[in-house]
């Protein structure tokens, strides 16, 4: 039985237990957490505007909200609506204790600790929420979820002694002790704190993954009968792992609360769910640090492109839909793949179709763009005045020229890529499969 | 202590109207290899699904080494010490065949739910995976992902996932469908090896393989066993004969 004609393809190796313990090159993942330290405390000295250090911050809380949803998604294989409520629950647990400690009878946390008051609130949810949403597996899964946000979220604005009501409720960080000497009326420290705890949760969750729980999440995501099989409750796989996510989801939420200096109703929200579960799948569930990514992107489309265009939500249900149909591994499957090519130099031989197909996409993506965003302007601001700013031009919308320029641009761009497509799918595919025969696996 | 390992008493399956598994008595003695076979249809996975656990018995009781475990679930009697294969590779797919066995042995070697220790640093876990690995002869292919395995591998897996718990029952589905002539030879051989000591109950079509392997032979027929013996005895059977091995013989022929 296992003569077969594959086995003699393999390398000669034999399995010893250093090899078979270490999955990955030891080297490469130590440099991967170091660059990761690194970036964390560079950040702040390259972008040093107080706006700027406010967007690291948000980034920071998206990386722990999204790595922790992928606890779920990637590694458990449950697909939530209903996150949200986890961090947002956290984050007004924090906001309440924080806000307690100026009163008489107050409770006194380092505003440093708060994030353990919305982990532990978290969990705290996990075990009560959880137990009902994880009775059941797959779609019904999904669905629990789904009717327990909108539960959450009509709570929330019922109680508005506890939630704020539609308004939320406001904090003042800067009012707790000094915690090791550091108060948090400046960004600046938000920053670090949140830069600590995202090191903190980022390592714990990795560690997570290694551990027999954490594997038999896997295994209950691939195939949960047969984990039934080999004397595994996978009722208790996905509940314990719930409840291990919203700890981190909760932290997640403390932190946001700390930053922001309030939370509303629409942390618990449904939107903030489908928020994080966007973001989570275009950074990659497939991959530990694929949510990583999705947090630098969704902060990029809600807070930097949403300053910038009005048609910023647009734009990323367009870019979601071209990522499940194009990248279903996400952001990190393609940087995976590229970084395979490019360690064992076979990107040379990609290279030519890759730059026709990037310049193809950039030039078809130009017409989309000036396309949306003339038709933005047309509809919604023409009352004052059909001309706008696009790219450095003023256009006017109100004549063809801008439209035909454009709608020139997305025919050259998605004649190129149409006609690129099959010849790039072959030629990437070919040089993938010659790297690694696995290449189409998942690797969490 | 009861003189079975598994005893199958009067036990009903129905699904709707249409009854599988009408009164079948089984009694299996400790060490003991019984093969069981019938004709299509006869019920013999969902004989399997029921001890098992993937069904509840309609009625009847199901007893594993005296215990009764006809209301258990399936998790709660593999810890009892039953394990199964399945007619239809049942394996974790995306994961590797090292992690497919690591799984597998997590529960029998205590570590249950453990989310506070380092699944690397669990030695016991890694010795006992990569002797499975070593009997099941896929030490080569231990990185490869399971579900890109080739079909042989892939069954050679699904024993080695249903033996690694150490559970003193086996049952395997159909283990050899679909496999060559030699690839069937070193199944044979495989399981075997596997179940030295240990109580085996297999469902087979491969009459080579039932004879081969089998101290016993229970013949299902429309849910019933109507005869439990040696092979020989078996062969000699009039009646097994009229409702399995002439009809199927007639067929052939």
């Amino acid at each position: 039985m296992s003569a077969t004609s594959n086995a003699t393809a393999e390398s000669d190796m034999q399995p010893t237990s250093r090899a078979m313990m270490a999955r990955t090159p030891a080297l490469g993942r130590w440099l991967a957490w170091v660059a990761f330290v690194l970036m964390l405390l560079v950040a702040p000295l390259v972008f040093r505007s107080g706006s700027s250090l406010s967007l690291l911050s948000q980034v920071g809380t998206l990386m722990i909200f999204s790595l922790s949803y992928n606890m779920l998604l990637g590694q458990a294989g449950m697909l939530s609506f209903g996150h949200a409520v986890y961090s947002g629950l956290g984050g007004f647990a924090a906001v309440h204790v924080m806000n307690s400690a100026t009163a008489a009878v107050g409770i006194s946390i380092p505003v440093g600790l708060i994030p353990l008051v919305g982990g532990c609130t978290g969990i705290f949810f996990g075990l009560v929420l959880g137990y009902v949403t994880t009775k059941r597996s797959g779609t019904t899964f999904s669905m629990i979820t789904l009717g327990v946000v909108e539960l959450v979220f009509a709570c929330s604005l019922m109680f508005p002694g506890l939630f704020g009501g539609e308004g939320g409720i406001t904090t003042n960080r800067a009012t707790g002790k000094a915690f090791w000497g550091i108060d948090f009326a400046q960004q600046i420290a938000v920053y670090y704190l949140i830069a600590v705890w995202l090191l903190i949760c980022t390592v714990a969750m990795y560690a997570f993954m290694h551990t027999p729980l954490g594997r038999m999440a896997n295994a209950v995501r691939d195939n949960p009968e047969r984990a039934e099989f080999v004397g595994y409750d996978t009722r208790w796989v996905r509940y314990l792992t719930l409840t291990v996510s919203a700890f981190f989801a909760g932290i997640a939420g403390a932190l946001s609360a700390i930053n922001f200096e309030i939370v509303s109703s629409e942390a618990v929200s449904l939107s903030s769910s489908g928020a994080v579960l966007l973001f989570t799948f275009i950074g990659g569930s497939g991959f530990f640090f694929g949510p990583l990514i999705g947090a630098v992107i969704g902060v990029f489309f809600t807070v930097i492109l949403s300053t910038v265009t009005k048609a910023w939500q647009l734009y990323l249900g367009v870019f979601f839909i071209a990522m499940v149909m194009f990248a279903p591994g996400g952001i990190a499957s393609i940087v995976m793949a590229h970084g395979r090519l490019l360690r064992q130099l076979k990107f040379g031989r990609v290279l030519p179709v890759w730059l026709a197909v990037c310049i193809s996409s950039l030039i078809a993506l130009t017409g989309c763009v000036m396309v949306v965003e003339m038709a933005y302007h047309h509809m919604l601001q023409s009352a004052s005045g059909t001309t706008m700013a696009l790219l450095g031009v003023a256009i006017d919308t109100a004549r063809p020229q801008g439209w035909l320029m454009a709608g020139a641009l997305l025919l050259i761009g998605g004649a190129g890529f149409a006609y690129l497509k099959n010849p790039f799918c072959r030629v990437w595919d070919q040089a993938q499969a010659e790297v690694d025969p696995q290449a189409g696996a998942l690797k969490i | 202590m009861s003189p079975y390992a598994l005893e199958l008493k009067d036990v009903y399956k129905s699904f709707g109207k249409s009854e599988i598994i009408r009164g079948a008595q089984l009694q299996v003695a400790r060490g003991e290899r019984l093969a069981i076979i019938g004709p299509n249809g006869a019920g013999k996975s969902t004989l399997f699904n029921l001890i098992s656990g993937r069904f509840p018995t309609s009625s009847g009781d199901i007893l594993l080494e005296g215990q009764s475990i006809a209301r258990l679930r399936p998790f709660e009697i593999n810890r009892l010490g039953l394990s199964r294969s399945f007619q239809i590779t049942n394996i974790f797919h995306q994961l590797s065949v090292y992690e497919n066995l690591r799984c597998a042995v997590l529960w029998s070697l205590g570590y249950r739910y453990s989310f506070w220790q380092r699944l690397n640093g669990l030695r016991d876990v890694h010795e006992k995976a990569q002797a499975v690995l070593e009997q099941i002869g896929l030490q080569r292919r231990w990185q490869a992902v399971a579900g890109l395995l080739s079909y042989a591998e892939q069954r050679a897996l699904e024993i080695g996932i249903t033996i690694a718990g150490g559970a003193n029952v086996i049952l395997l589905d159909e283990p050899t469908a679909g496999m060559s002539r030699s690839e069937s030879d070193a199944a044979v051989e495989l399981i075997r090896n596997v179940t030295v000591g240990k109580t085996l109950l297999i469902v087979e079509h491969d009459m080579g393989v039932v004879f081969g392997l089998a101290d016993r032979v229970a013949v299902l027929v429309y849910g019933e066993v109507i005869a439990c013996d040696t092979p020989a005895n078996i062969r000699a059977n009039p009646a097994v004969r009229d409702a399995y091995l002439g009809s199927h013989a007639a067929e052939e022929g």
